[in-house]
């Protein structure tokens, strides 16, 4: 009993997405499908589920191949798929959006809540996934949206499962729960395909890895038989540094410095409450927590995007209350926005366009109101190969371009100058790892030349991995500080929920 | 650059934006040049099939012989059609069809480059109408009441019109900076007043006729009409030459200048720009102003360049609006409304003479235009009709619904 992708290859202009590729899930079994962006996982995933047909190759459920043109297709052959972007009614209750589709009718057309309500309590019953059937999607955390999502897909009769990066918008603990979540499936018999590009979440979790790069499956293994560097090389095609390596911190004078700053969000709630803490020249400050409690709003009133309604902060001493981000951006400050689509590039402006985004207004890029674009095409070449933005040229339009590669645009343009400060929001949400290892040295580097970096993040991990000092935003307050070396992902994991030392 | 360069696979492709938007798939902006004209090609294709057969189903003479003789029927009505298009293209046939052409043409031109303009930016300005109504007046004023000599005097005149026009549009540009009021609804009612004004200025004794009661302007002195360039025979006036200067000065804007890559950026994404350090509100009240100005040259054209240089409160007709549907055929490119405009100058002059050697009523040409805007307007229709395939959209659905 097994879901079986053979020998498919799939062509698009330009690009072989998929060169003979195979993939097996049985029926009680996890596995993870690791790859960096750009490796063909998407791809594979979208001929499963009949979205695109494959050049060659078969997929086959139980022995038997199918015909896939469709994904009500994939649906009926007892496949399902759980996307990163849930696909949920957000004004519908749990019970309508399951139901949605395949809704249950009494005579005369008339909808059978019960019945609906029904199937929702006793699939959340057998699996334990745990949800109130009548509650609105749009009041529930994002981890019970998800809960919602595999109900759906279960009350198709879905043997196999497939999800695509699940833990991407995921906090730490509602990504303990998923597990629990996904090893209840499993034990319930069903077949897990499991998309991430997390290497420790794969070797957790899965009962198999298999490996994609550049379109082909390099590895099928277990977890036991590798190493996390093991999976990141073959993920990368060459050996790559999990671990920051750093010098002790030489901390110098305080640069950054916030106090009792409070700031409103853009409903008037207070969401930054008192904040105060430095940054000083040569360390590297991370703030940790989980997002949503005010980090987002504490960095946009730092960097003049939002009025503070009391305190103040101050850059080298002065101070910038009012400031435009403008100001803020000439007092050599480097700005690594949280958002990067939406807030850190203009993605259909190309490589060169964004290069000079926040400096295109000065000398050499333009004389006046005249713009220079020799020497922006000159400065992007440089920056492009300074910074191993992998793009065809530097005409290409960003939004092209992978996710490593977009986010290594914005580190080149806002570090390529004698920088002081450095305020970096998730710097490496959704990149791959090989361009995490790079931004992360990067970062390591400017700090190392004598810049105060604060780094902002959801991600433990690195937090723990970049920072010298952590402090914990919990409610727009910071809650604790804490040394990386001496305290421990628990300790601090704890307070990012709101416990105590 | 080292091994494997990232070339863009369709994985690569970010999954929040890669299909592009309705109102940028609409408006061209960000598109190829050979992408661009593709799609409006196409469009004008079959409009003018459509419009063929609306020739054929209203020609009477021949639904009345459908009956007795079919294939009679046919051939008159395919007579008919043929007739109405040797008229409508005939235009470009001799020198006086190229100058009624280019005649046409120009209010288009300005009047296209002012919306054009607010596309690139990331505005809908619907106000050309008004801006232009506003800067014909002052336009007016200028010419009735300062006496210069025609060198000084035109030059005066265009300027007050550019003024009036910016202004006019940059309310609309100030209260969406200010208050987020959409620009869509401000520049639609901001056209009603400015209609109404004008009816009211062109009974006050600066603006009226004194020979008259009804609202009329005074006939502008020699020295404030644009000469014509092809002598008196053609219509055709140095309002051309600034129109195509206002094209090439609107390209250097959005392509050259540091101010374009602000109005561009804006239009692009408003909040990078923010996070840029640019500074958004102002940029809405610039670009309207441009944008506004433009429209204001177009209508000092309305008044200072065709006879009998004097005008009603109807001298901008539906030009306003063609200009809405010339950006978007030009797909908001100065180049594009250039092409654009000379279409509909042609169709316009064109129609004319189709009414008159075929009888063919001149609503065609407005029915005709009508059915390019929907086909731009709906480019899965003009695709699905001649199996285009979505230009590299294929690989980016990625994501749909369970079930979907």
């Amino acid at each position: 009993m097994a879901l079986e992708l053979r020998g498919i290859t799939k062509q698009f202009p330009g690009v072989l997405a998929n060169d003979d590729v195979s993939l097996s899930v049985e029926l009680g079994e996890i596995v993870a499908l690791l790859g960096e962006n750009g490796a063909g996982k998407t791809t594979l995933m979208n001929i499963l589920y009949g979205l695109y047909t494959p050049d060659a190759g078969d997929v086959l459920v139980d022995g038997q191949p199918l015909q896939l043109s469709s994904p009500s297709d994939s649906i009926a052959a007892g496949i399902g798929m759980v996307h990163q972007h849930f696909m949920l009614v957000p004004v519908f209750t749990v019970t309508e959006n399951v139901i949605l589709g395949m809704e249950p009718t009494k005579t005369a057309g008339w909808l059978d809540m019960k019945t609906g309500s029904q199937i929702v309590s006793d699939i959340s019953g057998r699996y334990n996934l745990e949800v109130d059937p009548s509650a609105m999607i749009e009041d529930l955390p994002v981890g019970v949206q998800q809960r919602v999502e595999i109900i759906k897909i279960l009350s198709r009769e879905a043997r196999y499962l497939v999800f695509d990066e699940p833990t991407a918008v995921l906090t730490p603990q509602e990504v303990e729960e998923f597990f629990r979540i996904i090893r209840g499936l499993k034990d319930g018999g069903k077949g897990i395909i499991f998309i991430s590009h997390k290497l420790k979440e794969a070797l957790e979790v899965a009962d198999r890895i298999v490996v994609m790069r550049d379109g082909k499956t390099v590895a099928d293994v277990t977890p036991e038989q590798v190493t996390e560097e093991e999976v990141a090389e073959l993920m990368v095609g060459r050996p790559v540094e999990l671990v920051v390596r750093k010098k002790l911190a030489e901390a110098g004078e305080p640069v950054l410095v916030v106090k009792d700053l409070v700031a409103l969000d853009d409903r008037d709630q207070t969401v930054v409450d008192g904040v105060s803490f430095e940054v000083r020249a040569g360390e590297i400050v991370g703030i940790a927590g989980v997002q949503g409690n005010g980090q987002t709003q504490l960095v946009e009133t730092i960097m003049g995007l939002r009025m503070s309604i009391a305190g103040m902060v101050s850059i080298n001493g002065h101070s910038v209350t009012g400031a435009s981000p403008r100001d803020i951006h000439q007092m050599d400050v480097a700005h690594v926005p949280e958002d990067r689509l939406q807030s850190g590039l203009v993605v259909d402006f190309t490589v060169t366009e964004n290069m000079i985004l926040d400096s295109y207004y000065d000398h050499p890029y333009s004389r006046g109101i005249q713009m220079d674009w020799d020497s922006a095409a000159k400065a992007a070449e440089r920056l492009v190969q300074e910074y191993d933005v992998r793009t065809p040229n530097i005409d290409t339009q960003v939004s092209s371009l992978s996710g490593g590669n977009q986010q290594k645009v914005i580190v080149a343009r806002e570090f390529d100058r004698d920088v002081g400060l450095v305020v970096a929001s998730q710097p490496t949400r959704g990149i791959d790892v090989g361009s995490i290892e790079y931004i992360h040295s990067r970062i390591v580097e400017e700090r190392d030349k004598g810049a105060a970096v604060l780094i902002v993040s959801s991600e433990l991990d690195e937090v723990m991995a970049l920072s010298d000092r952590i402090l914990v935003m919990y409610r727009g307050r910071i809650v604790g500080e804490f040394d990386p070396k001496k305290n421990s992902t628990t300790e601090i994991g704890l307070a990012m929920l709101g416990g105590t030392k | 650059m080292t091994e494997s360069v990232g070339s863009p696979t369709p994985n690569d492709t970010p999954p929040k934006t890669q299909r592009p938007n309705f109102m940028d798939r609409v408006t061209g902006v960000g598109t190829g040049v050979g992408k661009a004209l593709l799609m409006p090609t196409l469009a004008l294709v079959i409009a003018l099939i459509l419009g063929a057969i609306f020739i054929a189903l209203t020609d009477l003479e021949a639904l009345a012989m459908l009956n007795e003789d079919f294939l009679g029927a046919l051939k008159h009505m395919v007579v008919g059609v043929g007739e109405a298009f040797k008229a409508m293209f005939g235009v470009f046939g001799s020198i006086y069809g190229w100058s009624e052409t280019l005649f046409a043409a120009t209010p288009l031109i300005l009047a296209g480059l002012s919306v054009a303009l607010g596309f690139r930016a990331g505005l809908f300005n619907i106000g050309a109408t008004g801006q232009m109504l506003i800067g014909g007046m002052a336009a007016i004023w200028v010419g009735l009441h300062i006496s210069l000599p025609a060198i000084l005097h035109i030059p005066l005149a265009l300027l007050a019109a550019i003024i009036a026009g910016a202004i006019w549009s940059g309310v609309s540009g100030l209260l969406k900076a200010r208050t987020g009021a959409h620009e869509v609804i401000t520049t639609i009612m901001l056209n009603f007043i400015a209609l109404f004004l004008t009816e009211f200025l062109l009974k006050t004794p600066a603006w009226q006729d004194p020979t008259r009661n009804n609202p009329l302007s005074e006939q502008l002195p020699p020295s404030a009409r644009f000469p014509e360039i092809f002598g008196g025979d053609y219509r055709v006036t140095i309002g051309l030459i600034i129109a195509i200067v206002a094209a090439f000065f609107v390209i250097w804007l959005l392509f050259r200048s540091s101010l374009g890559f602000e109005f561009r950026a804006v239009g692009y994404n408003p909040t990078a720009s923010r996070y840029a350090g640019m500074n958004v509100p102002t940029l809405f009240v610039l670009v309207m102003a441009v944008s506004g100005g433009l429209a204001g040259i177009a209508g000092a054209n309305q008044v200072m360049g065709l006879a009998p240089y004097q005008v009603t409160t109807a001298f901008a007709g539906t030009i306003g609006f063609d200009a809405i549907a010339l950006a978007l055929l030009g797909r908001s490119h100065p180049v594009g409304v250039l092409w654009a405009s000379l279409l509909f100058g042609a169709l316009k002059a064109g129609g004319r003479s189709m009414q008159a050697a075929a009888q063919i009523p001149l609503e065609l040409v407005i029915v005709i235009q009508a059915l390019i805007i929907v086909f731009i307007a709906a480019p899965e229709l003009v695709r699905a009709i001649f199996k285009v395939r979505p230009p590299e959209e294929e690989p980016t659905q990625l994501t749909r619904g369970w079930g979907g």
